[in-house]
């Protein structure tokens, strides 16, 4: 399969472009989609006309509600929202309806939907509103959600959360959206539930979620140099969760930090850690640590802003205090 | 005569404040290219006369809620240049301390409850606000500015609402730029706006949001009847915003928006109608009007020396004001 070099945005394009050239009952849902400011619905009104990409006023709680009924009635709706914070005027629609009907139906529908989520851990001044990064308030409701960080992953799992039968939400990293790297040209869905060692390594292992993948392999550069190896981990995919994969890089190391830009109380580290501890108490030399962010809103002022998100510094700190444990 | 003076002072008030606004929000991309200015701003550009109209017909103890487009409303309500230009810089001299920024000015001393990230947010704590003034029996008035994209949002229609019933003294002031970033409203907009406002039951009138004396006018007579117990009432204030979205849209062509236009409505700039009749109609001459000019370029030169003095907030005070009370390790730090 040839491949070249797209942005992660691009890559999530063409995702759409080839699922809906493939399947006429996919419907695209937004705001600004004809002219969208970062790219990613670019040229799809062209390609499927206005009856299939659908451009909505500011009226996110009917735009995840109307995807809800299409899909009772047989569409594949994907819906895009520009900004993370928009998933709260939402929150109805997605959690009392879509994450429920399923079950409290009886198993009379499921409902393929897509939620893209644009810009999630947005940073740079963004502050308190466009900053959020609130995959756990869509995990703790039970939808499916997955998180890519490259653009050959980015494509893989868009389609693969479009052929999903259950509604299932792409976040969309802020640090990772302009990420340039190689795209296969045909269309391939990645497993959800599979996550990846990004770095082999024997002393910790660094589960990073999301767009901390990228800086944390820096880090972990930098520190072979001084003879710790971390290994680093991907999850990739949320709900469902890499179980498996995740305790087996916590196993061989016996020590754990997690790097998650959501919040930290009834966080997605923080069922990361308790998983660990359920499961992995054994193997474990050192206690389990987490760098989240802060449990305040991303402050405007950059040196602030830098206070209360994870970063390198934070992790050289964390890994030392877990390297003092000698399993 | 002392009625007529009364008025050229008012209305040579609202050119200064206008201005005031253009300068400030002209400042911002050379201050974001510096990297001075944390990010990206939506401008006010073209607007000016809806909120320095509008504020002007208020007292200091009422107050507004805004939007993500709020230095406007803000400079209008009263805010300073120079805590607004530090607050934008991120300092800790800020109306927030650094903590909001561009989108989240507010300073509740001036009776501004905050722009605001999230379209249509703010209207609801407009009428929160303005029920609890009439339940104290407080001749206060609140004030909801928002754009057109925000009159399909829900939330602000269950505030139209809400404000009819309780007949609470609100001024919802919508200002229609004819545009939410790329979508035009008349693509997602059966009927007009304003029929829509009065079927909730609001005196609901359209203005010329280009015209500072008559969104003034419009806007006294709103303000007087909700002052008067006599409920709420709806602008709906025909604007444009001369520059794109925001300032990240420099240089971009989204191709949403013809250029005449946007040529044909930067034509119509309201400061410059507003200082143009002044001076037709023999209230100022050529030469006052250039010192009410300089004197502003003097305002905004002091402003921004402020903000560029001032300090960034400390690194360890990010987690200061989350809570009125803080127990231990609460809120959580990400790392500890
Ligand atoms: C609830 C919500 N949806 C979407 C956005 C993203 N967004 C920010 S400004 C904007 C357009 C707002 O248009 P309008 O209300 O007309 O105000 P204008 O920008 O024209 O001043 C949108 C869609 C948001 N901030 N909040
Ligand atoms: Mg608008």
């Amino acid at each position: 399969m040839a491949a070249r070099t797209l942005t992660l945005l691009q890559a999530m394009n063409e995702a759409f472009r080839q699922e809906m050239a493939r399947d006429p009952e996919i419907v695209y849902v937004g705001e600004d989609v004809r002219a969208p400011a970062r790219g990613e619905s670019a040229g799809l009104i062209d390609a499927f006309g206005p009856a299939r990409v659908i451009d909505m006023p500011i009226s996110e709680a009917a735009m995840a509600g109307v995807a809800t009924g299409a899909a009772m009635a047989g569409a594949r709706p994907i819906v895009a929202f520009q900004v993370t914070s928009l998933l709260f005027p939402a929150f109805d629609q997605l959690v009392n309806q879509a994450a429920k009907l399923p079950h409290m139906l009886g198993g009379q529908t499921h409902l393929p939907v897509t939620y893209i989520v644009l810009g999630s851990g947005a940073r740079d001044g963004r502050a308190g509103q466009h900053s959020d990064a609130p995959h756990a308030h869509l995990l703790h409701a039970g939808i499916k959600c997955v998180m890519p960080t490259t653009p050959h992953d980015a494509k893989g799992l868009t389609i693969a959360a479009i052929r999903e039968d259950d509604p299932v939400a792409v976040f969309v990293p802020a640090l990772a959206a302009g990420r340039q790297g190689p795209v296969p040209e045909d269309a391939y869905a990645l497993p959800l539930g599979r996550g990846a060692v990004r770095r082999p390594g024997r002393d910790v292992s660094v589960i990073a979620v999301g767009h901390h993948v990228h800086w944390v392999l820096a880090a972990a550069a930098e520190l072979a140099k001084t003879g710790i190896e971390l290994e680093v981990w991907e999850p990739l995919s949320l709900l469902p969760l890499d179980r498996e994969g995740l305790l087996a890089s916590v196993g061989r190391t016996g020590r754990a930090i997690i790097v998650d830009d959501g919040n930290r109380t009834c966080g997605f580290a923080g069922e990361l850690s308790a998983l660990l501890a359920e499961r992995c108490f054994g193997r474990l030399k050192a206690p389990i640590k987490r760098l989240t962010r802060s449990d305040i809103p991303i402050p405007y002022s950059r040196g602030i802003e830098q206070t209360a998100v994870p970063d390198a510094g934070k992790l050289k700190a964390a890994v030392e205090q877990v390297m003092q444990w000698r399993g | 005569m002392a009625d007529n003076r009364a008025a050229i002072d008012r209305d040579i008030a609202m050119y200064r404040r206008m201005r005031l606004i253009r300068r400030f929000e002209e400042w911002q991309p050379a201050l974001i290219d510096a990297g001075e200015i944390i990010g990206h701003t939506h401008q006010y550009i073209g607007q000016e006369a809806v909120a320095v109209g509008v504020c002007q017909a208020l007292n200091a103890d009422d107050v507004v809620t805004s939007t993500h487009r709020g230095h406007g409303h803000v400079l209008a309500k009263g805010a300073d240049a120079g805590r607004s230009f530090a607050e934008l810089m991120g300092k800790e001299t800020g109306y927030n301390k650094g903590r909001g920024g561009s989108m989240h000015l507010a300073d509740l001393s001036l009776g501004i409850y905050g722009a605001n990230g999230i379209v249509g947010a703010g209207a609801p704590m407009a009428v929160g606000a303005a029920a609890t003034f009439q339940r104290r029996g407080e001749p206060r008035v609140a004030v909801a500015f928002f754009g057109d994209g925000a009159i399909n949002q829900g939330v602000l229609l269950e505030s139209l609402n809400l404000a009819a019933v309780w007949r609470v003294p609100v001024v919802f002031v919508c200002e229609n730029n004819q545009y939410a970033v790329t979508t035009a409203i008349r693509d997602v907009l059966a009927a007009p706006i304003v029929g829509r406002a009065a079927s909730f039951g609001l005196a609901a009138e359209a203005v010329d949001g280009m015209d500072a004396r008559a969104v003034h006018n419009a806007a006294e007579r709103a303000v007087a009847r909700a002052r008067a117990g006599g409920g709420a009432s709806f602008l709906e204030c025909a604007t444009y915003r001369f520059e794109g979205h925001f300032t990240a849209e420099r240089g971009k062509d989204f191709g949403y928006r013809p250029a005449d236009e946007v040529a044909a409505w930067r034509r119509r700039c309201p400061i410059v109608a507003l200082g143009d009749a002044l001076q037709g109609e023999g209230a100022w001459t050529a030469a006052e009007r250039a010192t009410a000019d300089a004197e502003v370029e003097a305002e905004i030169e002091r402003a921004l020396a402020f903000a560029r003095a001032s300090a960034y907030p400390p690194a360890d005070s990010a987690h200061d004001f989350m809570y009125a009370r803080s127990y231990p390790e609460t809120p959580a730090r990400g790392w500890e």
